[in-house]
């Protein structure tokens, strides 16, 4: 079972992010689900949400114990750093995370995703970024099969974001820390 | 067809329309705004019609008259809007009229807060509106089952003359799980004979009404009434078990909740202790004789709700004293973690030892 949580800021696309997982999940077969917080977390605020991909049919969508953290801000590093299951990930926005994990238990890395993202003229998707280092990292989806799974839900009159998505998934893959 | 992944809240709305629902009148609030949203862009594309109202209490009139015509409607709100519209929902069952009325709970009482909550079963279940009168109360716990119960619930209100609710919760609400919407089995809906539709001058008038002077008059109308939700509580009752053949504790839960608590059943099964889950399906009519027969072969109950002890009544009444029936909730707005209610049933294990 994969239980991730993604937390950031809201604007950010963590919703997006996490949707994204799901619906590669849901078209992989699997059981899926995807719980958002929601509430006064408009852009500013702190938003994550939590995303079941598993065998078993799901009981608690709440994921309180990641196995996998995607982490897009200090806050929500802060926050959720201590709840990841031992062995399990972190993954974080180094350009707006100034921390490392102090433990030891678990696997943490490191990718600068909002300043990839700006140096490449891409601006808002340091999320598919960080979706591009997490396949790297975690071997949940093979690039290509998420790649297309992406892709083809992206309506057909935002065709111009496919190329910007590819790019961006493409950067997070191949970072090299 | 392929599954899709949606939120809870527009499957309501899907689910509406492919049940031949072509009437929505509603008044935004969070958690189930998604919902209004959905059906504005959608009704207008099958020709049916998404209104906001100015109030929730305009909503369920409005309601109450497209009912008194004939049409399948719905209306959604969340706890203090539902709690607004509690006067036409009686007048409603005063009249014998059905509809789909969703309340995706918030926490209360007041204004309270937005996150999920369960703190309106006994609004739901004993008192939604004033007089002798009942609802039937569906609880969906994944999504598949928001779109399934939602396709019923207007199939019952038809076939039984009367308001159904679904009774869902912000997590719900909010949360997207891949759904399909399969053809159900579709059940013989009586024709409206009684609807004041018009009619041409070809037959007379129908009258729609809930106010009965005559004492008499209102006790007959009101013990057919029952009479019917006798019927109902023969045939429509619906619950689900999990693990409960062997059990020494059976987990008692519905919603989101009971999510939660499968979980927890896992893991006390993993740790080696003997759990099980039933679900129940229908709030009203509740599932007391399944209840009842689980009290008599297991050694505890626990019910596990986002409250503070509101179904936990229902379930004691049930069992008749054939075994302990403890309770464990969050309130507030707050969800309990599985391992929070594993801790409960580890601790109940180790008292029946």
């Amino acid at each position: 079972m994969y239980n991730i949580l993604l937390a950031g800021f809201g604007g950010q696309g963590i919703l997006f992010a996490g949707k994204q997982l799901a619906n590669a999940g849901m078209k992989a077969g699997k059981e899926v689900s995807w719980l958002p917080s929601y509430g006064p977390e408009m852009r500013g605020g702190t938003a994550n949400c939590s995303v079941i991909i598993d065998e078993q049919p799901i009981g608690s969508p709440l994921v309180t114990t990641p196995r996998v953290l995607l982490a897009m801000n200090l806050p929500s590093f802060k926050k959720f750093e201590n709840k990841v299951l031992p062995g399990g990930i972190i993954i974080c926005d180094s350009s707006l995370i100034p921390a490392k994990t102090a433990r030891t238990d678990v696997s943490a890395y490191y990718i600068p995703a909002t300043v990839m993202a700006s140096e490449h003229g891409i601006e808002g998707m340091a999320n598919v970024i960080m979706l591009g280092h997490f396949l790297k990292v975690c071997h949940l989806f093979a690039y290509d099969y998420f790649e297309q799974a992406m892709i083809s839900s992206i309506p057909p009159k935002r065709e111009k974001l496919i190329e910007v998505n590819k790019k961006a998934l493409s950067l997070g893959y191949h970072y090299a820390e | 067809m392929a599954k899709v992944l949606m939120k809870g809240n527009e499957v309501v709305a899907e689910a509406a329309i492919r049940s031949g629902c072509r009437l929505f009148f509603g008044y935004p609030i969070t958690p189930q705004t998604e919902i209004s949203e959905t059906l504005a862009k959608r009704m207008p594309q099958v020709d049916g019609l998404c209104l906001q109202a100015e109030s929730e209490v305009a909503a369920i009139n409005m309601v109450l008259g497209a009912s008194a015509a004939g049409a399948r409607v719905l209306t959604s709100s969340s706890s203090p809007g539902i709690s607004l519209k509690s006067e036409g929902i009686s007048y409603m069952v005063g009249s014998d009229l059905p509809c789909v009325i969703v309340n995706v709970q918030r926490g209360g009482p007041g204004l309270g807060g937005i996150q999920p909550s369960q703190a309106d079963y006994y609004q739901a279940t004993k008192a939604l509106g004033h007089g002798d009168m009942h609802l039937i109360v569906l609880a969906p716990a994944s999504i598949q089952e928001v779109a399934d119960l939602t396709m019923e619930a207007f199939d019952l209100a038809d076939i039984y003359r009367m308001p159904v609710m679904i009774l869902a919760d912000g997590a719900l609400g909010q949360m997207m799980e891949p759904v399909n919407f399969e053809s159900r089995p579709s059940r013989q809906i009586p024709e409206k004979t009684w609807a004041a539709g018009g009619h041409g001058d070809k037959r007379k008038n129908n009258i729609i009404n809930s106010l009965y002077i005559q004492p008499d008059e209102l006790e007959n109308m009101v013990v057919e009434r029952f009479k019917r939700y006798a019927e109902i509580a023969e045939k429509e009752v619906k619950h689900e078990e999990y693990l409960t053949d062997d059990a020494d504790i059976v987990l008692v839960s519905y919603g989101i909740t009971a999510r939660i608590s499968k979980s927890a059943v896992n893991m006390a099964r993993a740790n080696g202790i003997k759990v099980g889950l039933f679900r129940p399906i229908t709030l009203w009519p509740f599932p007391s004789k399944a209840i009842h027969a689980i009290g008599k072969k297991t050694k505890a109950i626990l019910t596990v709700e986002l409250n503070m002890g509101q179904m936990v009544s229902d379930v004691k009444l049930a069992v008749e004293n054939a075994c302990p029936v403890e309770f464990y909730g969050r309130t507030g707005g707050m969800l309990p973690s599985v391992e929070e209610v594993y801790k409960k049933i580890a601790t109940m294990a180790a008292e029946l030892k």
